[in-house]
């Protein structure tokens, strides 16, 4: 029964998870040799994984200001020791059981990344277990498809740092629109830091809520082409209306409050956002949407979502804040995955990326 | 919906009404795509009373979108209706071959544009294709290869001036795949009518000639004044659909690219834009 522990620190999140993939599975055909344990995992037999433990620290900056990569990477490296103890002890596990140190590769940002794989370098060798560097997106993807059974979905990634449309196809997430400036969270983060909101719990939580007081809806641009977005001109956009706040009137005459500022920026990025997904859907003929990563919590996104796949005759699937934002169980899962394919990190290849594409990754678990 | 042996019984009943003044009775659906229903019918003529046609408009629906703020969805259809309409409007008006655009109602979300007879390229290069696969081992092989290949350079070429011609006017059309350039029979107003669009699976008639005008289609991601950057961008989604939908043509796209390059006075720098642009590959590296 093979047992990972996963170590996640591409942002602002310190996670440590450690999941237990059930060993009965059936074997694969088209990869007869993995070593050391059975092969495969054909996606829907083999029961669910479990997860033993889930724990995350978060680095929160002052309202005003974004998280920089120096105190991030001072956070990780203050917590993590910490960290992993607490979760060996809340799994109830013990070093020997343990079978592979998963860590995030990339993509991230560059400082709390190296934070963590330093981390998981001693691990690794202290316990003498070996290294598997994960793409944090997989990490996402493969979380969301275990934690909703949600099979061959279109996968909607919404992060602070990442935006991306995928699909799978001959054992790639192959992304088929992206972001082509600044990431959906990236461009809330902002401008939460513009109204001087609360980074507590998260600036996209704190937005969001605004945005449920909200009535005007202020025309901001809207830029889609193809599968692809553009936010920032939107954050500009946006910017200029906030300090225009308290002379600024809407059609109706109305002073327009911060909170119709966070309802129009809302609603319109998220709008692209079910725009691009239903392109990809009837361009690759799915029914079903999977959306992963932080922004992915957010219930108004997930309610758009929700009446556009209604209308194709489809379902969305979507986590909650355990498993759609940042988190260890993700990396340890997916890394897991590829362990038991005979997948490893060699010490000295065990470095980070801050760009590391989701479709370079080989998912030769899936068929 | 429409009756059980037109194309629209492959795909699923659309959920949405039609707007007045048009009927389910009186339109077929051709095919659904994520923003926009495209129907067959008649505008302002009486061929519907006819059996022979099915009619001589092409109606493309935008549906509200019930997930978007009411506000932004009306605001986006009107925008993209009128700037489809536009831009058609004017390639029409420079002579590029493009339907006429009938009406339009962009509260209602719709226009009409003239139906344009013939096969999508897509299909012809396919069925023209597969048709001289069939022809080998048959005697007079090489001799007839080499006039299929030569019907194929043909084709590329009249494809490279279509797209330099929308070009010469600073159009591009943002989405340039061989589903949306129609070919259009030599007489197509008299003579036999073929079911066309690109999702009409019925081949009654196979392709045997790849001759006619090729007319540009689907103008919904189509932008004016465009810059060579846009135009070398175009050009590369073109080869790249070649490239994907059409292998074996793919050794025939430089007769494309050099009837583009003959076809207007700017053609020679935006082809040397598309070198660039065919070396950027995949267009960014991922941020983290």
């Amino acid at each position: 029964m093979p047992i990972a522990i996963g170590l996640e620190g591409s942002a602002n999140k310190l996670g440590v998870g450690i999941i237990h993939q059930p060993t009965p599975f059936t074997p694969s055909v088209n990869n007869p040799t993995p070593p050391p344990s059975p092969p495969s995992k054909s996606s829907h037999a083999s029961p669910p994984a479990r997860i033993l433990a889930n724990l995350r620290h978060t680095y929160v900056s002052p309202p005003g200001s974004g998280f920089l990569p120096k105190d991030t990477a001072q956070h990780h490296r203050r917590w993590v020791v910490r960290l992993v103890k607490q979760a060996m002890k809340q799994a109830g596990v013990t070093v020997e059981d343990v079978d592979c140190i998963c860590f995030t590769k990339g993509p991230g940002m560059g400082a709390p990344l190296q934070s963590v794989a330093v981390a998981a370098r001693m691990l690794s060798l202290l316990w003498d277990k070996e290294l598997v560097g994960v793409n944090h997106c997989v990490g996402h993807i493969e979380m969301g498809r275990e934690i909703t059974g949600a099979q061959n979905p279109v996968v909607l990634y919404v992060s602070g740092g990442n935006t991306q449309i995928i699909a799978y196809s001959a054992q790639r997430y192959r992304i088929f629109g992206e972001a082509l400036d600044i990431a959906i969270g990236n461009c809330l983060d902002r401008f939460a830091r513009t109204l001087r909101i609360s980074n507590d719990p998260a600036p996209g939580y704190n937005i969001e809520q605004l945005a449920k007081r909200g009535r005007h809806l202020l025309d901001l641009p809207y830029a889609v082409k193809g599968m692809d977005v553009s936010f920032s001109g939107i954050l500009a956009s946006v910017d200029v209306l906030a300090g225009q706040l308290g002379s600024l009137r809407a059609d109706s005459g109305d002073v327009v409050t911060p909170e119709d500022l966070c309802f129009s920026l809302q609603e319109t990025v998220f709008a692209m956002l079910v725009e691009i997904t239903e392109r990809a859907m009837a361009h690759v003929g799915a029914a079903q949407v999977l959306i992963v990563g932080g922004v992915g919590c957010n219930e108004r996104l997930q309610h758009m979502m929700a009446v556009m796949a209604a209308e194709r005759g489809g379902s969305v699937f979507a986590t909650d804040e355990r498993f759609c934002i940042d988190n260890g169980i993700m990396i340890a899962h997916a890394g897991l995955l590829a362990w038991r394919m005979g997948f490893r990190t060699e010490l000295e290849g065990s470095t980070c990326t801050q760009r590391f594409r989701t479709d370079e990754v080989l998912i030769n678990w899936r068929d | 919906m429409p009756s059980s042996s037109s194309p629209c019984s492959q795909l699923t009943a659309p959920t949405h009404a039609l707007p007045a003044p048009f009927d389910s009775a009186s339109c077929t659906l051709i095919t659904q795509g994520a923003e926009a229903l495209l129907y067959r019918t008649s505008f302002l003529s009486h061929s519907s009373t006819s059996s022979s046609s099915a009619g001589n408009c092409a109606l493309k629906h935008r549906p509200s979108k019930p997930y978007r703020h009411a506000v932004l969805d009306k605001r986006l259809t009107r925008a993209r209706i009128l700037a489809e309409a536009r831009v058609l409007v004017r390639c029409r008006r420079e002579g590029v071959p493009v339907p006429a655009v009938l009406g339009l109602d962009w509260e209602e979300g719709w226009v009409a544009l003239e139906w344009v007879e013939g096969v999508t390229v897509r299909r012809g290069v396919d069925e023209f294709v597969d048709k001289g696969r069939g022809e080998e081992g048959e005697e007079g092989l090489e001799d007839r290869k080499k006039e299929r290949e030569a019907t194929l350079r043909d084709l590329m070429i009249r494809i490279g001036r279509a797209v330099g011609r929308l070009h010469a006017i600073d159009v591009v059309h943002g989405d340039l795949t061989t589903s949306n350039l129609m070919l259009r029979p030599p007489s197509s107003s008299s003579g036999v009518v073929r079911q066309s669009g690109s999702t009409s699976p019925d081949a009654s008639v196979p392709i045997t000639t790849l001759a006619g005008d090729i007319v540009l289609i689907d103008f919904g991601l189509a932008a004016q004044n465009a810059l060579d950057e846009d135009k070398a961008v175009d050009l590369y989604v073109l080869e790249r659909a070649f490239g994907s939908t059409h292998p074996y043509a793919e050794k025939f796209l430089d007769s494309m690219l050099a009837g583009y390059g003959d076809s207007y006075k700017g053609a020679r720098v935006v082809l040397r834009r598309l070198e660039d642009v065919r070396m950027r590959g995949r267009k960014k590296s991922m941020l983290g």
